[in-house]
C-alpha cells in the first residue's frame, strides 16, 4: 500500500515540477491562487510541510475566504500531530462538500499545468471584428475562461480564470436541467450589483442564450448569465450554477472592463480545440474566400449560383429552402444591377462536432430599385466538403 | 588583591548557607500552598503563596505554583503574567509554556496556545505533555480550518479542548540536569532528574493530503525514529518470596496496555492503586480527564517495550519501560516509570510519570 502511493506520488511530482517548466514560458497570468496552489502541492509532495503551510497561510491572507485553501490548512495542521489518511481528512466530513473542494482543486492544478500552447488559439475566433476588442472562451471541461485580446483579428492570450459552471454540466437542452449551454454567444446587458442579489456577486452580463441556432433545435431555457460569487465565499465548486458561468468577483470585475455589450463574443466549449496559428488562418481563409463568393454571385444576378451557397436544410424566418429559393427567383427577376459589400466581418466557430460557423457582418445592399443597410448574421456549415449558408437574417 | 578575591566567594557561600537553612521552612510553605490548592481551598492557597513569596520573590516554584492557583481562581490575565513573567526569566523551562497553552486554549486562543507549546517544545523536545497538548491544539486548528472549508459548525470549535496543565514544575519528565533555577529544592524531591536527555522524537508529520491529479494520498518517507537512549541496566533485588512476582508484573502492565488501547476505560482505571498518586487534582477530576482523553474518537495502540522491573519489596516495586502510544491525533514514544503496589494479590499502580 505504502508503497503504491509512493509511486503516485512520484508521478504526481514529476507532472508538478514539469508544469513549474512551462510555467516559465508565462501565457499564464499568475494573478490568481493557482501558481502559489501548485507550488503548495509541490512541497507537500517533497515533504517540506513547513514551507507548504508558510504558502497556505499566505493563500489564505491573500483570499481570505478561499474555503480549499482552509482545507489544506486544516490537512497540514493535522498531519503535524499524526498521519493523516485523505486530502480532506475531517472525521464526518461532509463528503459532497469534500468532494467539492477536491474538485476544485483538481480544476485549478490541471488549469494550470495544461496551460494552451503559445502559438496556438481556440479554433472558434477565426475573425473578429475590428471594434471588438475582446473574447471569451470558455472551457467547460476545464472549468476555465480563457481572455483573447482582438490584435488585428488575431487573436492574443490575456488571462485565464477559473469557472463555475451548472451542477450538472454542460450541454444545456431545456429549461431547468442545471446545465450551461455549448455555443457562440455574445453578451447582451450590464447588470449593475447595486440591482442584483447577493448570490450574483459583483456583477452580472446575461449573454445571448438560446441563439438562433439553439432555438432552431429546440433548446429552451433562458437567464444564462456571466456573474460572480456571494460574498461568503472566494469560489464555487467547479459544478454549482444553474447553468451560469460563474466567476470569482475580482476575477468578474477584471474582465467587465472589457466587455462590450451587444459585441463581445463569448463561446463556450466542452473542450476548446486548438489549432496552430498556420492552420487556423488556413481555415480562416476558405471560409472568407467563400464568403467572397456568395457576395459576388449574389451580385452576378445568377440566382442559381447564388442559391447554391444555401443548404438544403435552410430555414429562416419560418422559410425553408424551396420558399427562400422561389422568393429569391421571383426578387432576383427584376434586377438589373446589384451591388452588396460586407464589413466589419466576424466568424465565431461553433464549438462541437457539427461544423458550424456564426458569421456576421454590416451589409451594405444597392441595386436598382432597393439600397438596404443592416448588421446580417448567418449560419455556415460544411456539407458535402462545402461552405452552406444554413440560416440568414438579421444580426 | 588576594584580600579582595576571596570576599565575595565567601558572601556567595553565606548565602548560600543562609539559603539552605531558610529551606526547610520555605519548603514546608510552599507544601502548605500546594496542599491547600489540591484540598480545593485557592484563596487560603493564594495567601499562603503570597507569604511565601513575600520572602523570595524571585523563587520559581513558588511563582509557578502561583499561577497554577490563578489558574484556578479563574484568573487567567494575572495567571498569564506569572507565566509569562516566568518564560522570561526561565526560558529554559517547558512548565511554564505548557501551561500558557492551557490558558490560551481555554480563551480559545488556539494560535498563541500552538506557539507557547511549540517552545516548550523547542526546549524540552521530549516532553510528553507538551507534545499530547500540541497534538490537541494542531487538531483544534484544523478542525477550525475544515469548519471554513466545508462551511461547517463541527462544535469542536466551540468545544473547549482540555489541555492539561503541568503540576509539578520540576516533576515530569526526563528533564537534562542544568538550567535549573534556585528553589528546586521543592516537596518533588523523589524524581530525580535524568542524567542525560530522552532521545527528542517529536510526532512528525508523515503524510500528506492527496495529490488532486493521483487523488491519492501520498506517504513520504518517515522521520525516522529517533533512537531510544540506552536504559541503564535495572538494579533488580531479588526477593526470595515473591521470585514469581517479575512475571506477574509483566503480565499486568500487558494487560494495562491492552485495556487502554481497546479503551476499556473501566478495566483500564482498575490498575490504579487507591491511593495512586494523581498528577494534578483530586482522584475524581484525574479519571475524569483520562476517560476523556481515552474516548476520544479514533483508535489508541499503546505498547510496552524494554520493561525492568526492580523490586524493593514482596509488595513494591518500580518498573520502566519505553511506553509506544498512537492515536489518532498523536504518536509518541517515551519513557515511563510506574511504582507499582501489591494489594490482595494484585499489582496496582500508584504512581506514573515520564521520564527515567
Amino acid at each position: 500500500m505504502r508503497r503504491r502511493l509512493r509511486v503516485a506520488a512520484a508521478a504526481a511530482t514529476c507532472l508538478l515540477g514539469c508544469s513549474a517548466v512551462s510555467g516559465a514560458e508565462a501565457r499564464y497570468s499568475d494573478a490568481g491562487p493557482e501558481p502559489v496552489l501548485a507550488h503548495v502541492f509541490e512541497q507537500i509532495e517533497q515533504n517540506h510541510l513547513d514551507v507548504a503551510m508558510q504558502q497556505v497561510e499566505s493563500l489564505i491572507k491573500a483570499y481570505p475566504k478561499f474555503r480549499l485553501a482552509h482545507l489544506i490548512m486544516g490537512d497540514l495542521l493535522l498531519a503535524r500531530a499524526g498521519p493523516i489518511q485523505a486530502f480532506g481528512n475531517m472525521v464526518k466530513a461532509p463528503p459532497g462538500r469534500l468532494a467539492d473542494l477536491r474538485a476544485e482543486a483538481i480544476a485549478r492544478l490541471n488549469a494550470y499545468r495544461d496551460k494552451p500552447p503559445a502559438n496556438y488559439v481556440p479554433r472558434y475566433l477565426l475573425q473578429m471584428p475590428p471594434d471588438q476588442k475582446y473574447a471569451i472562451v470558455v472551457d467547460t471541461q476545464k472549468s476555465r475562461l480563457y481572455l483573447y485580446q482582438n490584435e488585428k483579428g488575431t487573436p492574443r492570450f490575456v488571462a485565464d480564470y477559473y469557472v463555475t459552471q451548472g451542477k450538472l454540466g454542460a450541454d444545456k437542452t431545456r429549461e431547468g436541467d442545471q446545465k450551461t449551454p455549448i455555443g457562440v454567444y455574445h453578451v447582451t446587458a450590464s447588470l449593475p450589483r447595486a440591482k442584483l442579489g447577493d448570490i450574483y456577486g459583483s456583477g452580472a452580463f446575461p449573454i445571448s442564450y438560446p441563439n438562433e441556432w439553439d432555438k432552431r433545435h429546440g433548446r429552451s431555457g433562458h437567464g444564462i448569465w456571466l456573474h460572480g460569487t456571494p460574498s461568503n465565499t472566494f469560489s464555487r465548486p467547479p459544478l454549482a450554477s444553474d447553468g451560469c458561468v460563474v466567476l470569482a468577483n475580482q476575477d468578474l470585475d477584471a474582465i467587465s472592463k472589457e466587455l462590450q455589450i451587444g459585441l463581445t463574443p463569448v463561446i463556450i466549449s466542452n473542450s476548446i480545440e486548438w489549432l496552430s496559428l498556420d492552420d487556423w488562418e488556413a481555415e480562416r481563409e476558405s471560409l472568407r474566400s467563400e464568403i467572397a463568393h456568395w457576395r459576388t454571385d449574389w451580385e452576378s444576378l445568377d440566382v442559381d449560383r447564388y442559391l447554391a451557397h444555401y443548404s438544403k436544410k435552410f430555414q429562416s424566418d419560418g422559410q425553408n429552402f424551396a420558399q427562400w429559393s422561389a422568393k429569391k427567383r421571383q426578387v432576383g427577376g427584376g434586377k438589373s444591377w446589384i451591388k452588396v459589400s460586407t464589413d466589419d466581418l466576424s466568424m465565431f466557430r461553433n464549438p462541437g462536432k457539427e461544423e458550424m460557423v456564426v458569421v456576421t457582418f454590416a451589409q451594405n445592399y444597392r441595386s436598382n430599385n432597393l439600397s438596404n443597410v443592416m448588421k446580417k448574421r448567418q449560419y455556415w456549415i460544411k456539407e458535402g466538403g462545402r461552405w452552406k449558408i444554413a440560416y440568414e437574417g438579421a444580426g | 588583591m588576594s584580600l579582595s578575591r576571596p570576599r565575595p566567594l565567601l558572601s556567595l557561600a553565606a548565602a548560600l548557607l543562609l539559603g539552605a537553612l531558610a529551606l526547610p521552612v520555605q519548603a514546608d510553605s510552599l507544601q502548605d500552598a500546594s496542599n491547600l490548592l489540591k484540598q480545593g481551598q485557592k484563596s487560603q492557597a493564594l495567601d499562603k503563596i503570597d507569604q511565601y513569596l513575600a520572602g523570595k520573590p524571585k523563587d520559581a516554584q513558588g511563582r509557578f505554583l502561583k499561577g497554577l492557583i490563578l489558574t484556578e481562581l479563574k484568573r487567567p490575565q494575572e495567571a498569564i503574567s506569572v507565566f509569562i513573567k516566568l518564560t522570561e526569566d526561565y526560558p529554559e523551562l517547558p512548565e511554564p509554556y505548557n501551561n500558557l497553552a492551557v490558558i490560551y486554549a481555554q480563551q480559545k486562543d488556539y494560535e498563541k496556545a500552538k506557539q507557547a507549546l511549540e517552545m516548550a517544545i523547542r526546549t524540552h523536545p521530549s516532553y510528553a505533555t507538551a507534545h499530547e497538548n500540541l497534538g490537541d491544539i494542531y487538531a483544534q486548528l484544523a478542525s477550525q480550518a475544515y469548519d471554513k472549508a466545508l462551511q461547517i459548525d463541527s462544535g469542536n470549535a466551540s468545544a473547549q479542548t482540555k489541555l492539561a496543565m503541568i503540576r509539578d514544575l520540576m516533576g515530569s519528565a526526563g528533564r537534562p540536569g542544568p538550567g535549573r533555577p534556585a528553589g528546586k529544592v521543592s516537596a518533588v524531591t523523589s524524581t530525580m532528574p535524568s542524567p542525560r536527555p530522552v532521545s527528542a522524537q517529536p510526532p512528525r508529520a508523515v503524510p500528506v493530503p492527496a495529490v488532486p491529479v493521483a487523488a491519492v494520498p501520498v506517504a513520504a518517507a518517515p522521520a525516522a525514529a529517533a533512537p531510544v537512549a540506552a536504559a541503564p541496566a535495572a538494579v533488580t533485588k531479588s526477593v526470595p518470596e515473591a521470585s514469581n512476582a517479575g512475571g506477574d508484573i509483566g503480565k499486568t502492565l500487558d494487560a494495562w496496555a491492552a485495556a487502554w488501547s481497546k479503551k476499556n476505560v473501566k478495566a483500564y482505571l482498575a490498575f490504579y492503586a487507591k491511593n495512586f498518586q494523581t498528577p494534578s487534582g483530586s482522584r475524581a477530576a484525574w479519571e475524569a480527564e483520562r476517560n476523556k482523553r481515552i474516548n476520544k474518537p479514533g483508535s489508541i495502540q499503546v505498547s510496552i517495550e524494554n520493561l525492568k522491573v526492580s523490586q524493593e519489596s514482596a509488595d513494591r516495586a518500580t518498573v520502566r519501560f519505553r511506553q509506544h502510544y498512537r492515536s489518532a491525533s498523536l504518536k509518541s514514544s517515551s519513557n515511563k516509570v510506574l511504582v507499582l503496589v501489591r494489594h490482595e494479590g494484585k499489582w496496582l499502580i500508584q504512581q506514573e510519570r515520564v521520564g527515567k
